[in-house]
């Protein structure tokens, strides 16, 4: 999903996050030297202005996914079909809701307020990723998107607990640990469905086919068209390439669909014994561009409900501020 | 009117008794009780820990990332401060 976002910066015409000049070349040297060591970059260390962008960029996008996706799972909780389901979901979702604040915090070691990064999403300034603006038509696609939407952000994340930046790094290990039960939890659930009606396993088949395609996107667009990619590769931000993530989850998922007993919905996936790996079939960009751009099954319904979130709760906020002002005054005056 | 922000916190766990706290994050809270209730909320929902520490993040003091070499690369070469160093006879080397 970060991937994803750091590409549309480029796609809109931005100026990808170049250094114009070495604003001091001893530091940079040194910074160079750590990177290139594996060493990590800590909060206050110097950093090259162009890699504290993009990491703000990148690690402001991934919190605001997070906060975003609880919306099309939080759409269930009050239908689950039991108790246990409904207890597991509403963990999950507080689960993302914690993940977007680990990011937040680590966003902000970087000199932004979580104010000027909240701001930017509601005004549409920053993206978050394009598949949570697909509708939850079903409780079939709770399961989908924890099997294959976590799935392939565990896939994504995985690599960005060696990530460069400290902060960021110890955001995503917590993250990765959750994360797996997000996967399996998803998956346990198609299992359940699976062993059902023809009716819930019909629902589950075109939960799987609505999902594929976007769950493919998420890793971005090619790696030839990835122009941010070869900065971030060079920070120790990016470690592996979104196609070989892509094929490395295609490879995962293939087997995962077979034990679950349901179709992928790719006339064109075979598998390759040359090269080891499946081939699938051409992903519909137009389909992805359309969605970031703002013209999904939901990118306004998404952002509608975060603004009136924030717009209706600041009074809460307010209110709990004049409290501690109050405590505090009334300390001082004893 | 310039909106406030809620001020940050770090927050700080022990993850079982006989360990130290440990940072492992921070949160906005108003206050600090609030703090507490949204470290406990935000960073042990797995049992990660059985105490919690927060502090106003304004209230921490810092080194200085440049001062790096003349604060720790003393102790670089003051090998003999560490039981290693020194070679004993086979019988005592359990020392």
């Amino acid at each position: 999903m970060y991937t994803q976002a750091m590409d549309i910066a480029a796609a809109k015409g931005e100026k990808p996050g170049k250094p114009t000049r070495l604003e001091n070349p001893e530091y940079q040297a040194q910074f160079d030297d750590k990177v290139d060591r594996g060493d990590f970059i800590e909060a206050k260390d110097w950093m090259p202005e162009a890699y504290r962008r993009t990491l703000v960029r990148q690690i402001s996008q991934h919190a605001h996914s997070e906060i975003v996706g609880m919306l099309p799972e939080g759409n269930w909780i009050t239908r689950a079909p039991s108790l246990k389901r409904k207890s597991i979901l509403l963990a999950k979702v507080q689960d993302e809701g914690g993940h977007g604040l680990y990011l937040y915090a680590a966003a902000e070691t970087l000199g932004v307020s979580r104010d000027e990064l909240v701001e930017a999403l509601h005004s549409g300034k920053a993206k978050y990723s394009s598949i949570f603006n697909y509708p939850t038509l079903t409780w079939a696609d709770i399961g989908v998107i924890g099997w294959l939407v976590d799935g392939a952000a565990i896939m994504n994340q995985i690599p960005l607990c060696r990530c460069s930046y400290g902060p960021y790094a110890r955001a995503m290990l917590r993250i990765c640990k959750e994360e797996s039960f997000h996967q399996r939890q998803g998956y346990d659930l198609l299992l359940t469905m699976m062993q059902g009606t023809p009716a819930q396993r019909d629902m589950v088949q075109d939960a799987v086919n609505r999902w594929w395609w976007p769950s493919l996107m998420m890793f971005g667009p090619h790696d030839a068209q990835s122009q941010n990619s070869a900065d971030s590769m060079r920070w120790g931000i990016k470690r592996i390439s979104n196609d070989e993530l892509r094929q490395k989850f295609v490879d995962a998922t293939v087997p995962q669909a077979q034990v679950l007993g349901v179709g992928l919905p790719d006339p064109h996936l075979k598998w390759n014994e040359q090269r080891g790996h499946w081939d699938f079939g051409a992903i519909d960009w137009d389909e992805f561009w359309n969605v970031v751009a703002g013209h999904g099954p939901c990118n306004r319904e998404r952002l509608q409900a975060r603004v009136s979130a924030w717009e209706e709760g600041a009074w809460v906020r307010e209110a709990a501020l004049a409290h501690a002002d109050k405590r505090a005054a009334r300390a001082r005056a004893a | 009117m310039e909106r406030r922000q809620w001020p940050l916190w770090e927050v700080f766990i022990r993850s079982r008794n006989g360990l130290d706290h440990k940072h492992c994050g921070s949160v906005h809270a108003p206050d600090a009780k609030l703090a507490l209730q949204m470290a406990r909320d935000v960073y042990t929902r797995r049992q990660e820990g059985v105490s919690l520490w927060v502090v106003r993040s304004d209230q921490i003091v810092a080194s200085d990332p440049q001062a790096k070499p003349e604060l720790f690369d003393p102790a670089a070469d003051k090998i003999y401060r560490h039981p290693t160093f020194y070679q004993l006879p086979d019988a005592v080397d359990h020392m």
